[in-house]
């Protein structure tokens, strides 16, 4: 069935059955691969998007959940936020080997953009639920920290 | 891949001989390419650098970046002794070409964390000759010696004339010479780039999700595969009923395979539905009975008989007969599964007389032979790209090519280009784990407190057999990959005994970062813990003691030692655990401090010094060993896959967990800086992980951990 789709601030319609998960809409019929498949089962954080401003995984999203609300993917991660998360990520130089990381990204912006300062606790719990095989834990908190400075300083 | 590349190397294919399905090791000159292709627009002096009229540097990669940053630090040599602009240096990956293969295996492949220390002189050596010849195409432009110019930041000067020329102005002229033979590498003092911290050259596109993964490949027309594998290693399909599979909208067609069931669909999620509506009798095959907890049992006796000597040193029987205490220990390693976030796929478009395959692989030439084989094609014919690879920890170099030979399989079944695709559980059931190990270790312990005797018998299956790595690693029927980091103990002990029985089983198994060192670490590590325990000596102190002569490994135990202020008190509650480890030319030292939290193991701080031989990219080598840390603490805590009934238990993160950030401890990484040749990064960080972290708990509640992942009951009283 055809369903119109809100993403990065472009309506788009699909032809797709009601039940297919977000994930495989942007990989597969809109071409967004910056969104990772890691687990299929909201277990990884890898598919990680917004949805409305929140942090869905985008994966056991079924598309006609996603209908008439505002998909960011990281293709459309334009934001301040966004840009502090970027500079930071770049300065720190998490990635390893990278798949995981625009998930991660994801979930550090609705983080900052929600706790200006985010405690290393707060990381924890927004964090957590995003997981990276190669490790690169220790400069995602390092780069989470330091996006949130330069967001702040950045007069968001 | 640009297109460029692969003119390139379409011209080599036509040009070089073929014979028995290999190519021929054969490179142009510049200037026969020059003449060969109507707009020589770039400066291509050899396989491993071209230079754009703009000025764009390309190192071309012959390597897996998989996360250890070799797109970086590959590119960092070429550069080096290019004197090349580092801001206009970028990367491509190779195609599969005899003229990229390893130096040391004589195959395209990335393994045994050996990428820098096998490149280090010829990567060098090909920014050293094309430097030469821009040097030499500004010289005669300009009627001055060569020898008077000099080079920085891509740009040729010669200071009497006051003439300067940057390498995209050369490039034209450049091309026209003929490669020298032999230019001369600086002088390690003079060297700007290698040893300075330098940012990775993929960040940018893999945090944009603009990188290309196999998985993100896509061509025209494409289908997505997704295929029914047996539930038992070895099985087959008996009889496939594929009815309800082909009413589920978006699937195309079924279609078997020599390793399932296919189900070729327009999209992912089509595919998947096919394969959850596909309804297969199978033939379980003689692995139907296989189970974790028999294959304990099995190896814990044939533990207790004699296996093929690996080492013998001095009279272990009469050490033991001698022995005022006698310590004896069984250790337990689990398969474990690779589990790269990117799962496994491959995009294959197959064509009556060609074909092209994407695919994330740390083995090119395997798989393209492989795919050749398949396909019924001439290597000539059969194009392999390597994209990024979302992990790989040797998962991705397979000998049997397994996700290759099925992509192409497939393929070859469907008439549309298609890409394959694993789910998450297809990657933890798919086999070609870490082998399962059992060590039956003692020591003797005479009189006068001296570590006299020491015996390992190491129980396990061997994925080097049947390969054509065989006659590298076997010899005399020992699998050096199972006895590695036990055989080769550094620790100076009179009397040394290590055997080895290779079992059967029927399951795959493979490389997994760190190899043999994986488990013989382990063991090693934690029993020479218990060994300073019994003596009443400081961990720490019997290393030093028994490493008298092994100053590498020294020199990192000290520095992480130092580091952790080991023998200071700790707060209640906190104990601290060592290990030091050698493995693929490199040395290191690990010191974690834990405590228990709700009964499970918390790690605050690692400390980690590794000595890697000349030093590269310092921070690359810093993430590797972070990474390291985390990656060898999910192996010690979480990772196990088990089989039941011949089936593997586990199926998704739920049951074979990752460490999380909140898990993470902090990490402190010191680089023991040395003047040996480059050796290894990638691997070594992981093998001292586990021993320490098992070390640091006995220390908290005095119970030995025998066995990984560690269960809840090892921890308490």
């Amino acid at each position: 069935m055809a369903l119109d789709l809100e993403v990065n601030g472009k309506r788009v319609s699909v032809d797709a059955d009601a039940a297919t998960p977000l994930l495989w809409v942007l990989r597969d019929d809109l071409k967004l691969t910056g969104t990772k498949f890691g687990c299929g089962a909201a277990q990884c954080g890898a598919c990680t998007v917004h949805v409305d401003g929140e942090a869905v995984r985008s994966c056991v999203l079924p598309i006609a959940a996603a209908v008439g609300r505002k998909v960011t993917t990281i293709e459309g991660l334009s934001s301040a936020v966004g840009k502090a998360l970027s500079q930071a990520w770049i300065e720190e130089d998490v990635p390893q080997c990278g798949w995981c990381q625009t998930g991660q990204i994801m979930s550090a912006a609705v983080l900052v953009a929600e706790k200006a300062t985010p405690s290393d606790a707060d990381i924890d719990a927004c964090m957590s639920g995003n997981v990276c095989r190669c490790a690169t834990y220790v400069r995602i908190r390092r780069a989470i920290h330091s996006a949130a400075a330069i967001a702040k300083g950045g007069g968001r | 891949m640009s297109g460029r590349t692969l003119e390139r190397r379409d011209l080599l294919r036509a040009s070089a001989a073929v014979g028995g399905g290999l190519l021929v090791a054969f490179w142009f000159p510049a200037s026969a390419e020059a003449n060969s292709l109507a707009l020589p627009k770039d400066f291509v002096p050899n396989a491993f650098v071209r230079i754009a009229p703009d000025g764009a540097v390309t190192v071309i990669i012959n390597k897996a970046e998989m996360g250890q940053g070799v797109c970086t630090s590959l590119s960092m040599l070429v550069a080096e002794e290019l004197d090349a602009d580092w801001r206009r240096v970028g990367f491509e990956f190779a195609p599969v070409d005899p003229v990229y293969a390893h130096p040391g295996f004589g195959i395209q492949m990335t393994g045994g964390s050996t990428s820098i220390g096998g490149m280090f002189e010829p990567l060098r050596k090909a920014g050293a000759a094309a430097r030469a010849m821009l040097v030499q195409a500004a010289a005669k432009r300009w009627n001055v010696d060569a020898s008077e110019c000099r080079t920085e930041k891509s740009t040729v000067t010669h200071t009497a004339s006051g003439h300067s020329a940057t390498y995209g102005e050369l490039a034209d002229a450049a091309a026209e010479l003929e490669a020298p033979k032999d230019a001369p590498l600086k002088d390690p003092k003079d060297f700007r780039l290698i040893g300075r911290s330098t940012k990775r050259l993929d960040t940018v596109a893999k945090i944009a999700g603009t990188a290309t993964f196999g998985l993100d490949v896509s061509v025209p027309g494409m289908l997505t595969a997704v295929v029914a594998h047996p539930p038992v290693f070895g099985g087959k399909a008996k009889r496939v009923d594929s009815a309800a599979a082909l009413r589920v909208a978006g699937v195309v067609k079924v279609v078997e395979v020599p390793s399932g069931v296919a189900v070729v669909a327009r999209g992912f999620w089509a595919a998947k539905l096919g394969r959850d509506a596909l309804e297969i009798e199978w033939d379980d095959g003689a692995n139907a009975g296989l189970s974790s907890e028999k294959l304990r049992a099995d190896y814990a006796a044939l533990s207790r008989t004699k296996g093929l000597t690996a080492r013998h040193d001095g009279d272990p029987d009469g050490a033991f007969a001698a022995a005022k205490q006698v310590l004896e220990a069984d250790y337990e390693l689990p398969y474990l599964a690779h589990c790269p976030m990117e799962p496994l796929n491959c995009v294959v478009d197959l064509r009556t007389d060609s074909c092209e395959i994407w695919a994330g692989t740390q083995f090119q030439t395997v798989d393209h032979a492989a795919a050749c084989a398949v396909a019924g094609l001439k290597p000539e014919q059969v194009k392999l790209h390597t994209t990024f690879l979302g992990g790989g920890f040797g998962r991705r170099a397979n000998p049997a090519s397994d996700y290759i030979v099925e992509a192409v399989a497939i393929a070859k079944q469907t008439g549309a280009p298609i890409k394959l695709v694993w789910t998450r559980t297809d990657d933890l059931r798919g086999g070609y784990y870490r082998p399962m190990w059992h060590s039956r270790i003692r020591a003797a312990l005479a009189a006068n407190g001296a570590l006299a005797g020491w015996a390992h018998t190491i129980v396990g299956q061997s994925f080097i057999v049947g390969t054509p790595f065989e006659p590298f690693i076997i010899h005399d029927g020992i699998d050096g990959t199972s006895v590695e980091g036990s055989a080769d103990t550094p620790y100076a002990i009179p009397a040394v005994h290590v055997d080895l029985h290779t079992t059967q089983v029927g399951v795959p198994t493979l490389w997994w970062r760190s190899v043999g060192h994986s488990h013989t670490a382990f063991v090693v590590e934690t029993f020479l813990d218990e060994v300073a325990h019994a003596l009443g000596e400081d961990a720490l102190a019997l290393r030093r003691r028994l490493l008298a002569k092994e100053p590498r490994h020294l020199a990192v135990l000290e520095r992480a030692a130092g580091a952790a202020q080991w023998g200071t008190p700790l707060p209640a509650g906190r104990a601290r655990g060592l290990a030091v480890h050698g493995s693929f030319n490199s040395f290191v030292a690990t010191v974690l401090e834990v405590s228990l939290e709700h009964g499970r193991p918390r790690v605050h701080k690692a400390w980690t010094a590794i000595d890697c031989g000349r030093i590269v990219n310092p921070d690359g080598i810093v993430a590797q060993l972070e990474g390291a840390v985390g990656f060898g603490l999910t192996a010690a805590l979480y990772s196990e896959i088990t089989l039941r009934d011949g089936c593997v238990e586990q199926s998704n993160f739920h049951d074979y967990p990752m460490l999380r950030i909140n898990e993470m401890p902090d990490v402190e990484v010191i680089l023991v800086g040395s003047h040996e040749p480059s050796s290894g990064v990638g691997e070594p960080g992981v093998p001292p992980v586990a021993p320490a972290l098992c070390n640091a708990l006995f220390a908290l509640t005095k119970k030995r951990i025998r066995r990984l992942p560690i269960r809840r009951e090892d921890l308490t009283a």
